[in-house]
């Protein structure tokens, strides 16, 4: 009984201590927030250091998505490199996961720290792919898909890739 | 002569109103005042948009509350129904009667203030149970059968807690009390009845810990679940009432009212000492949680009562051989 009485008095005074300590609250609209750079937002499509699209339609992204909000279909160029026709990622179905940006296997899909996507119409919420590809590189500066790739398109053949050795001839009996 | 009996005419008048009035106001204000207080010890910012330090949300809320639709269910009993908000706010109205402001402001100065005091509180009660049980729904049932039980447990020592501060003084009447309070405060003399007025004020307002009636976790909202608008509104309104009352009865009884250094107007010291029993009001909600009703009910027989009863019998024998 006394000891519970202690108890509810101790509680008190760490509650009166707090009118000493500052609220947790950030104001948002008014005050700006700090986003780490790697939070999980607005997602973008990246480019290249030569400005070319670094996505390959590879489509894993949209097997990826656990809600299926991702749809591309795949093109090629007459130099044999393939990029998607289009691109579309409905943004009122995303959950902003980073499922998509786990599996892209040339860094080409991105997370932004942006999330202030509000809109009026639905409609708006799905994004094409001119809404999504931006004119940089994001976070992976310097690489370049189809120069580490075995992939021999327009300017670059089998063998000419960084650190690739030239093919081997399989019709020769050296080693 | 006849100038003079004009002038106390139209004073009193004054003073009547300004207690309606301010009364009403101050509960209004206080919900708002509230808020940022609880904000303050939750390490939060409380209600902060409408206005200068968010105080518009006083006029915002009572713009939501008297154009919402003043909703009767069919299946409760209307004229009840219809009193039970309406007494609650009446009675803490009337409770404000015998409050002692400074020497000669107060609406009315009864030789029976302290008893009139409890009768209006304890009144204000039944609002509890008849919105109880006058809205047919089965939490409101509930919450006004805990009300009956918190009721039964703690009317009985909240009278007797006082009777302390009347052998003490020799008087009901508060300006006496208050008077008797001149070379040192019933605080420091009448500490258990201090601590027992305390807890039995603070389950005669219903206010947390003790909101059992209410208990927003388990009841919905208790007795008050089918009201709305401004019969709701006049429910509220009665329990911050009963917040300020109980606080200013608080402050008059056992911290000396009125009084206190000359150089601030006696109006001030009055307004002072309730306004810091309002504040730990507020900060037993922020701290305490609420005990099952029957803890609160052996809380109130076991202990409460027998702390009474041994304080009235050493007070009693102080003040025959002192």
């Amino acid at each position: 009984m006394i000891e519970s009485i202690i108890s509810q008095l101790r509680t008190v005074w760490m509650i009166l201590k707090h009118t000493l300590t500052r609220w947790e609250t950030v104001q948002y609209p008014e005050e700006p927030l700090n986003l780490p750079p790697r939070y999980r937002g607005r997602i973008i499509l990246s480019r290249d250091p030569d400005g070319e699209e670094r996505c390959v339609a590879c489509n894993l992204c949209a097997v990826a998505c656990p809600v299926d909000c991702i749809a591309l279909q795949k093109t090629e160029d007459e130099y044999g490199r393939w990029y998607p026709e289009f691109f579309r990622i409905n943004f009122s179905r995303c959950i902003l996961c980073g499922m998509c940006e786990e599996a892209c296997p040339t860094y080409a899909i991105q997370l932004t720290p942006d999330f202030e996507m509000c809109e009026y119409n639905r409609q708006n919420m799905v994004y094409e792919k001119e809404n999504l590809l931006i004119d940089g590189v994001g976070k992976y500066p310097g690489y370049r898909f189809y120069h580490v790739a075995g992939k021999s398109i327009g300017g670059k053949d089998k063998g000419e890739a960084e650190n690739e050795s030239e093919p081997a001839d399989i019709r020769s009996l050296m080693p | 002569m006849e100038q003079e009996t004009v002038i106390q005419e139209v004073l009193s008048y004054v003073v009547i109103f300004g207690t309606i009035f301010g009364a009403i106001g101050g509960a209004a204000v206080l919900i708002w005042f509230e808020r940022r207080l609880l904000g303050l010890w939750q390490d939060r910012l409380g209600p902060n948009r409408v206005g200068p330090f968010g105080i518009g949300i006083v006029l915002a809320d009572l713009i939501k509350l008297l154009s919402k639709d003043d909703w009767i269910p069919p299946f409760s009993d209307p004229v009840v129904f219809i009193f039970a908000p309406t007494a609650a706010l009446m009675a803490m109205l009337l409770g404000f009667a015998v409050v002692p402001y400074a020497p000669d402001i107060h609406v009315i100065d009864l030789n029976i203030a302290l008893l009139f005091f409890l009768g209006m509180t304890s009144l204000a009660v039944y609002s509890v149970l008849l919105g109880g049980l006058a809205s047919n729904n089965k939490y409101s049932l509930l919450g006004g059968l805990r009300s009956a039980a918190q009721m039964v447990s703690y009317e009985v020592f909240m009278g007797l807690s006082l009777m302390g501060v009347v052998m003490l003084s020799g008087s009901f009447s508060l300006t006496d009390i208050v008077r008797a309070q001149e070379d040192g405060w019933f605080i420091f003399s009448q500490f258990l009845g201090f601590i027992v007025f305390v807890v039995a004020g603070i389950a005669e307002s219903h206010r947390l810990p003790f909101d059992l009636p209410e208990a927003e976790h388990e009841l919905v909202a208790g007795f008050h679940t089918e009201y709305s608008g401004m019969k709701f509104a006049m429910f509220m309104l009665g329990e911050y009432l009963a917040v300020i009352l109980i606080s200013s009865m608080i402050a008059t009884i056992f911290f000396g009212g009125w009084l206190g250094p000359d150089f601030l107007p006696p109006v001030f010291w009055f307004g002072m000492k309730s306004f810091a029993v309002i504040c730990f009001f507020i900060l037993m909600r922020a701290s305490i949680p609420r005990p099952r009703y029957d803890q609160l009910m052996s809380l109130g027989w076991k202990v409460m009562l027998p702390l009474t009863l041994v304080n009235l019998l050493v007070t009693g024998a102080v003040v025959l051989w002192a």
